[in-house]
């Protein structure tokens, strides 16, 4: 299945538009990948740099354990291959945010190998996109271009922090399925603990590779687009991308194998350097570290650990809760969210919570702007609004009004039912009253009814309940009422 | 006092422990010398004042009884190991005067084994050189000249400040590094022993790197206890430094003095080569009879792959110092020369920083990496040295060790192949191997040339066993009887 977006109308026919990415994800840990200076974003400039991160004379690199089993837990996660034997490269290129002039990386031999992602799209289909590979690698400082008139500074902060690249084949098809792509490879990764995923900060970044060809044909040649830091970005780089080369090779032209960039402001994407033009990295094996070998115990440990992941929870959701697809699929999307569903759903009726996560507490959060760690409304919370439901305390009319304003003022459920006075009256003295009055009142309906006109028996509850103020339990009112009438 | 300079490091350390000088009266008289051998621009950076607070220290810690092995010894240290608050050059401009805040863990064990430290040493620039004419402070002197002959002859390089300060008497032994012979060549141009370890036997963790998989540091000593002594303090696995070796550090003075009964040493049929000049193939049968005449049992061996070390080292190393030197930017530390835009602040800083050696090598390294001729060269010189290395280790299943010449020739003059880089490269034709093998070799001095200059046989060991390199070093040294000692004639010129 193919998403809608993935072939595109061009002056002289359809063309499908390929994508590949490939995604640069920091790494959680407390230290960088071979140093032990800390890694936390926002801090003061160069105040995590260690004399190996600056590529100090006669300094030497020691890989960080933590952030080797990072890269295997993800590796797990992606359903990879993870390979007993990897080898660490140097990439050789001259920047000043490259304190030693060349990057850690892993070339011929990653931790990682082939592996594959489920996505789910949105028609609820689900594609499964290739994982080339996955390495570990160091990211780099950063430029500061505006601090001084004269120079350009440099923040070390960051240089030497681990980065997974994860490299997926052109299995993409579409904007559509780019989004969802990068949107289900995030959550893996938070589920994991091995990238917080905010693209905001960097801690997620990709890199887009998009070509074009007629539908059926052999890979067209393509383009990559470097840093393209946010789900929107990414979607907009390949329209522009792929209209683009449908452009050129609409009008005679090909297609140049080349580097470009993206313009955030402007929507486009610009030509920053040209296959001829291409760096030669000179890459070789860091003679400064021994090549990585795991062992089988200790990749079985890691496994062991792993965390259970969407697609995983989402299987049991629809098996074990008897949630529908679509639900689990909303429900396990973020991580976050399948947390609070599942504290709110706890000894409780899944379909409700459910309901209630997916309905009420999405809409509020939609409306204000807010994402569910935000929330106002504690899980435990929105679990006592449904137990009141449950018990009968509340209508389920009332429970909506109740729930609104805890979302407003954040207090708990049975506070606001209390201070407000909306127990549901079940009591049959009570609300046989309101019944009979309803009743004497209505005397020409009663007639009618009797004579077979049934749908009035709606009419009767409504008037109950209006006399009640909302309050009297339904189903006490439908009892008494047929009593009366029938 | 100047006897005090001429002692063995093992005498001196007996001594001080005897309590016949203080460490302080030890360390005056080598700041002395050192003074007085200035003329050898051995020394790039003397610490005088730090030796003598060095050896108060010490001289309180023998008075407690709580003296280290190598407590009070007055040692010279290459100018590319980083010392503490000390400059560092690694005999390049381009550094400037960068000081380390952070010290080798080389140095730091042997200053907690309670040494002293006399200044830094001269060396080749970035340990490029095997006469020590590429430093940008300029060329070393060899304590040695040929006799009736004031022209100045060449230490041997990279490590020929460390030599040379040995070997005039003015520090009892030095630190040096090993990449391709740069310990045990000066060694033998300047009759002292000069032992490179297995790779992985010292940390290599604060010594500014050259080609790192080759780099080693070793001690340069008057003796062959000496470097003994000196290696049981410079040893031990460190965890900053991913490829040392955890392996267990022996005291290697104690293997010295057992007997070599039955000791299988292996002749390398390939280092005859038609070039080696005829006292130095006679000098290798003497050094052959020697052992025999201990009770080793002598056995040719077979290293084909040989001939290609060399032309496979120079393309190792110069490829991974292309990549190591690139940090010497003009971003960060030492010298910057502005320019008009960042690439050409690059290129002027670079230009003007390293010297003509370390450019050419620099060169070699970028392009031997370079696309479309890594398989042709780098790769092919990587298979190369897998097979060196398996010629050694067919060779040690026969025998123990192995005898050779260190150097091809005796010390040449200064500038008498500083114009000729092929013909400086192959001073180490003898070397190279066990540095690609990763081996632990050793440099004894075993005679005079005709011309008086010291000639030295090197032993090359299996990996780890640098024991029996020793113990047959200590044999060899015995046996050859070398006491010659060059003359002070630095002492006069002042």
């Amino acid at each position: 299945m193919v998403g809608d977006d993935a072939v595109i109308e061009g002056a002289t026919g359809s063309w499908e538009v390929v994508i590949g990415l490939e995604v640069h994800a920091q790494v959680i840990s407390d230290a960088k990948l071979f140093s032990g200076a800390a890694t936390a974003f926002g801090a003061e400039p160069n105040t995590q740099v260690s004399f190996i991160d600056a590529a100090m004379p006669g300094t030497l690199p020691v890989i960080n354990e933590a952030c080797v089993a990072q890269a295997v837990r993800t590796g797990l996660g992606l359903n990879a291959e993870i390979n007993r034997y990897s080898v660490f490269d140097r990439k050789n290129y001259f920047y000043p945010d490259l304190p030693p002039n060349y990057q850690i990386s892993q070339y011929a031999q990653p931790v990682v190998g082939p592996g594959m992602v489920r996505v789910d799209l949105e028609d609820g289909s689900v594609r499964e996109v290739g994982i080339e590979r996955l390495h570990l690698e160091q990211d780099a400082g950063k430029s500061l271009h505006d601090r001084r008139p004269d120079a350009t500074c440099v923040d070390l902060n960051r240089a030497g922090v681990a980065l997974m690249e994860i490299v997926s084949r052109p299995d993409l098809r579409g904007v559509g399925e780019a989004g969802a792509y990068i949107r289900k490879l995030r959550a893996i990764l938070r589920y994991l603990g091995t990238c917080d995923g905010n693209m905001e900060q960097g801690s997620l970044r990709c890199d887009v590779n998009v070509s074009v060809r007629r539908p059926g044909a052999p890979l067209g040649t393509r383009c990559e687009i470097k840093n393209v830091n946010s789900v929107r970005f990414v979607q907009q780089a390949i329209d522009y991308e792929a209209r683009r080369q449908i452009d050129i090779l609409e009008g005679g032209g090909e297609i140049e194998q080349e580097t470009r960039l993206f313009d955030a402001d402007r929507g486009v994407t610009r030509s920053m350097r040209r296959k001829e033009e291409a760096h030669d990295y000179r890459y070789f094996p860091d003679p400064d570290l021994l090549p990585l070998e795991l062992s089988d115990a200790y990749i079985d440990a890691i496994r062991a650990g792993l965390p259970e992941l969407p697609d995983q929870k989402k299987v049991r959701f629809v098996e074990q809760l008897g949630l529908s697809e679509y639900d689990a699929g909303v429900l396990v999307a973020e991580k976050e969210v399948a947390d609070y569903f599942e504290r709110v759903a706890d000894g409780r009726e899944a379909k409700t919570a459910s309901n209630w996560v997916t309905g009420e507490l999405f809409g509020k959060l939609n409306e204000s702007g807010r994402e569910i760690t935000d929330s106002p409304v504690s899980p435990d919370d929105l679990g006592d609004l449904i137990d009141l439901v449950a018990d009968g305390t509340l209508s389920g009319r009332l429970a909506k009004e109740v729930f609104d304003a805890m979302f407003e003022s954040g207090r708990p459920p049975g506070e606001i039912v209390e201070e407000r006075g909306l127990e549901q009256v079940s009591d049959r003295g009570e609300i046989e009253a309101l019944v009979d009055t309803v009743v004497g009142e209505n005397a020409d309906k009663v007639e009618e009814y009797r004579a077979g006109k049934d749908k009035l028996f709606g009419f009767f509850v409504g008037q109950v309940m209006k006399a009640s103020q909302g309050r009297a339990n339904p189903k006490v009112v439908n009892d008494i009422l047929r009593q009366k009438l029938d | 006092m100047a006897e005090l300079t001429r002692l063995t490091i093992a005498e001196a350390r007996d001594r001080l422990r005897g309590r016949e000088f203080s460490a302080r009266e030890l360390a005056q008289a080598h700041n002395l010398a050192v003074e007085k051998a200035r003329p050898l621009n051995a020394i790039v950076l003397e610490t005088a004042d730090r030796a003598l607070d060095m050896a108060e220290v010490s001289d309180k810690r023998i008075a407690n009884g709580e003296e280290g092995v190598l407590e009070g010894i007055p040692l010279a240290v290459k100018d590319l190991f980083c010392t503490d608050g000390v400059r560092a050059t690694a005999g390049s401009r381009i550094l400037g005067n960068f000081v380390p805040p952070y010290e080798s863990t080389v140095t730091a064990n042997l200053w907690n084994a309670g040494a002293v430290m006399l200044g830094k040493a001269n060396m080749d620039e970035f340990a490029m050189g095997s006469s020590n004419e590429t430093s940008c402070f300029g060329p070393v002197e060899n304590p040695w000249r040929l006799p009736g002959n004031g022209s100045p002859i060449v230490p041997g390089g990279s490590s020929g400040g460390s030599a040379s300060i040995v070997a005039a008497r003015a520090a009892l032994g030095a630190t040096g590094t090993d990449t391709g012979g740069s310990v045990r060549q000066p060694a033998s141009f300047t009759g002292l022993v000069g032992l490179k370890p297995t790779y992985g036997r010292c940390s290599r963790w604060g010594i500014i790197a050259f080609a790192s998989s080759l780099d080693q540091a070793g001690p340069l000593t008057r003796t062959v206890r000496d470097a003994a002594i000196m290696l049981t303090a410079m040893s031990g696995y460190d965890p900053k430094d991913s490829t040392s070796a955890d392996v267990p550090v022996p005291d290697f003075e104690a293997a010295l003095g057992g007997d070599i009964k039955g000791l299988r040493v292996g002749i390398p049929d390939e280092y005859r080569t038609d070039e080696l000049p005829a006292e130095i193939a006679a000098l290798w049968q003497q050094g052959l009879r020697w052992l025999e005449d201990a009770g080793a049992e002598t056995r040719d061996v077979r290293l084909p792959h040989t001939k290609y070390a060399l032309p496979a080292y120079y393309i190792v190393a110069p490829a991974e110092a292309s990549s190591n030197l690139a940090r010497y930017d003009g971003v960060r530390y030492g010298l910057r020369v502005k320019g008009e835009d960042l690439v050409d602040m690059y290129e002027r800083t670079r230009a003007e920083g390293f010297g003509p050696e370390v450019t050419r090598r620099v060169m070699i390294g970028t392009y031997v990496l370079s696309e479309g001729y890594y398989d042709a060269y780098y790769l092919q010189a990587q298979k190369v040295r897998t097979l060196v290395a398996r010629d050694f280790e067919n060779a040690f299943e026969h025998v123990d060790v192995l005898l050779t010449p260190t150097a091809p020739s005796e010390a040449f003059a200064v500038g008498d192949k500083s114009d000729d880089p092929i013909a400086m490269y192959l001073n180490d034709v003898f070397t190279v191997p066990a540095s690609m093998a990763g081996l632990p070799a050793i440099s004894v001095p075993a005679g005079l040339s005709k011309s008086g200059l010291p000639l030295g046989l090197q032993l090359i060991g299996k990996a780890f066993d640098e024991e029996t390199v020793l113990r047959t070093a200590d044999v060899l040294e015995s046996a050859a009887g070398f006491e010659a000692e060059p003359e002070p004639w630095w002492e006069m010129t002042q």
